[in-house]
């Protein structure tokens, strides 16, 4: 017997652009969440994700690498081999859907990956807590 | 029954295609056919290979920067590259092969590739970000503030609103008008290449323009050679150029070009250099334009090298348009027909850790959780229509459910006037939700208006019921 889950609201975490334009998101606990989520739970995830966007950006040998590689075959290499980023992407979308099934989904809450939403927010959408139906 | 509540992974991608309960008519599924994200795209580009390619809505003057390459390049080897060889070395064409090979390359991936757009804000944020701006000054309402203050790396930096995308825009992105989107890391609308040159292209664009600056000094300094070559086996210059006329039109293509080629190049070598944009050097966004203020760029990292390596070699991002990627069939419907996500419940393990544990509530909450779909506007065993979208397109979501689930809640006595007034203000709601045209529509007053009373539902949910 499948039922409906209705949407109470959407929380939406914004960006942190304190350190410039590379992706980092902000790690102050929404109030809307506070009744749901632990708030230590909360920035452990914003903080592990905020990690993994800055692996992902990181100007390091690889990435260099990867450039003037990619510089000298006039760009072609990105036609069969995937880059650093897309890489740590899809590391990013396992790790959020690993939380939504162990932290997030138990507490009716559900996680959007910012990369459905261009990187902008990280979307939380708080599902109606089904005790409410008496 | 416990058995049938267990608890199922939501996946936003999957609810597009997750097979609906059985009250949906066999008609709606036929009817929908899948389409891509980029057909619903609200910018003015145009895509092709069925959204492998994006271009800008006008092409510009690409046509005539091809031609003008390919008709010089063309010539160069027909006549040119002949008496070249004969007399000088075979390497000259195949030098001059690569370059031009280079170069059409780096210009069609400059033309070709999303240079940085940033979708529109989904009408739920559109609708949190005027939310906060609202509650965080007047109460009547105006329209959201044009700026806001950041700190970048100690330096205070002021963010726009685009009204257009219905977002206060990142630093460094700005909004081109001939596109009519919102690019990363903006530098300027190119003509030559037909397309933004921002976030992503901006190293396909530097290496367009500096290896056409090689090829077209090349070409240059090779006509010149033949024609001098030519002249001195005893014959005047003017018997020379007639001997071979198709060199006098190249070298006044590479003598014009090589002006404005070379200049640009420079330029956007300071740029990468110092790590600014064009865009920001027009502007003078961080010249100190207030006296002794001292405002560098705070994007900069302090070092040439790393400036260069950051711009040019740094990793690529991705496109965030997701052009190829295909829409929830709910979307891709007209407003005419009807067609509902259904979404598994997490009701047994939510329960659980719910604040309500006691066994005599699970097993209440099991009985009117059944009564639930006889409540279910308009009395039609099939689920309310949920929003729950993962592309750009307008949609709203947060469809009052609990409206049924507080019409439930009136009865038990156990929560009075909050209650009341929101089913009073629910029905309306509940009546908006059948309809699909209002699914589709962007009602961003009403909107508002339905996340402040469900604002209040999670606090309902929490009074201790007897």
């Amino acid at each position: 017997m499948r039922q409906q889950a209705a949407v109470a609201a959407k929380v939406f975490i914004q960006r942190d652009y304190t350190n410039g334009t590379v992706c980092q998101f902000q790690t102050k606990f929404p109030s809307e969440l506070e009744t749901r989520l632990d708030k230590q739970q909360f920035e452990e995830t914003v903080r592990t994700l905020n990690n993994l966007y800055a692996e992902a950006e990181k100007l390091g040998s690889q990435s260099y690498i990867e450039g003037c590689l990619a510089c000298l075959t006039a760009y072609t290499v990105f036609l069969c081999m995937e880059t650093h980023y897309e890489k740590v992407l899809k590391k990013i979308t396992k790790y959020i859907q690993e939380q939504n099934d162990k932290i997030y989904a138990p507490r009716g809450l559900l996680l959007t990956d910012p990369i459905e939403r261009g990187l902008r927010v990280i979307e939380v959408t708080i599902f109606e807590d089904r005790s409410l139906t008496r | 029954m416990m058995k049938n509540c267990e608890y199922q992974q939501i996946d936003p991608r999957a609810l597009s295609v997750s097979p609906a309960s059985a009250p949906q008519s066999p008609a709606e599924t036929t009817a929908q056919r899948s389409r891509r994200k980029w057909e619903v795209f609200p910018g003015r580009n145009r895509f092709f290979c069925d959204g492998r390619i994006i271009l800008a809505s006008q092409s510009g003057v690409l046509p005539l920067t091809l031609g003008l390459i390919v008709v010089t390049c063309g010539l160069f080897f027909a006549f040119d590259c002949p008496f070249l060889v004969e007399h000088l070395t075979a390497f000259i064409p195949v030098i001059a092969a690569v370059l031009f090979v280079f170069v059409v390359i780096s210009l069609l991936r400059t033309s070709f590739t999303d240079p940085g757009i940033l979708p529109r804000a989904t009408p739920d944020e559109a609708a949190d970000i005027e939310k906060q701006i609202d509650t965080s000054g007047s109460s009547t309402y105006r329209p959201p503030p044009r700026t806001k203050e950041i700190l970048i790396n100690q330096q205070v930096v002021k963010l726009k609103y685009c009204f257009t995308c219905k977002m206060f825009r990142p630093p460094r992105t700005s909004h081109c008008s001939l596109c009519d989107n919102c690019v990363e890391r903006f530098d300027h609308h190119c003509p030559w290449v037909g397309n933004c040159v921002g976030k992503r292209n901006y190293r396909f664009f530097y290496s367009f323009i500096i290896s056409l600056s090689f090829l077209t000094s090349f070409i240059f300094g090779c006509v010149i050679t033949h024609i001098t070559l030519r002249s001195q086996a005893g014959k005047s210059l003017v018997q020379a150029v007639q001997e071979s006329p198709a060199s006098v039109v190249e070298l006044v293509i590479c003598f014009f070009s090589i002006w404005s080629i070379l200049g640009l190049s420079g330029f956007h070598t300071y740029l990468v250099a110092s790590n600014l944009t064009t865009n920001e050097d027009i502007k003078g966004s961080w010249s100190s334009k207030r006296g002794a203020e001292e405002s560098g760029n705070p994007h900069s990292y302090n070092s040439i090298i790393t400036n260069c390596c950051a711009t040019l070699c740094g990793p690529m991002p991705p496109s965030l348009i997701d052009r190829r990627g295909v829409l929830p069939p709910d979307e891709a419907i007209s407003a005419a027909s009807a067609s509902e996500i259904e979404l598994p419940l997490f009701t047994a393990k939510n329960d659980a850790h719910m604040c309500t544990q006691s066994t005599k509530d699970v097993l209440e909450r099991m009985v009117h959780s059944s009564d639930f779909h006889g409540l279910c506007p308009p009395g039609t065993p099939k689920t309310t229509p949920l929003g729950l979208d993962d592309s750009g397109t307008p949609a709203p979501s947060a469809e009052p459910s609990p409206s049924a689930g507080c019409s439930q809640q009136r009865g038990r006595q156990s929560v009075a006037a909050p209650c009341l007034a929101l089913s009073r203000s629910s029905k309306r709601d509940s009546m908006h939700s059948i309809n699909p045209a209002f699914r589709l529509a962007s009602p961003s007053p009403s909107l508002s208006r339905t996340s402040f009373i469900l604002g209040e539902a999670p606090d309902i949910s929490f009074i201790p019921l007897p």
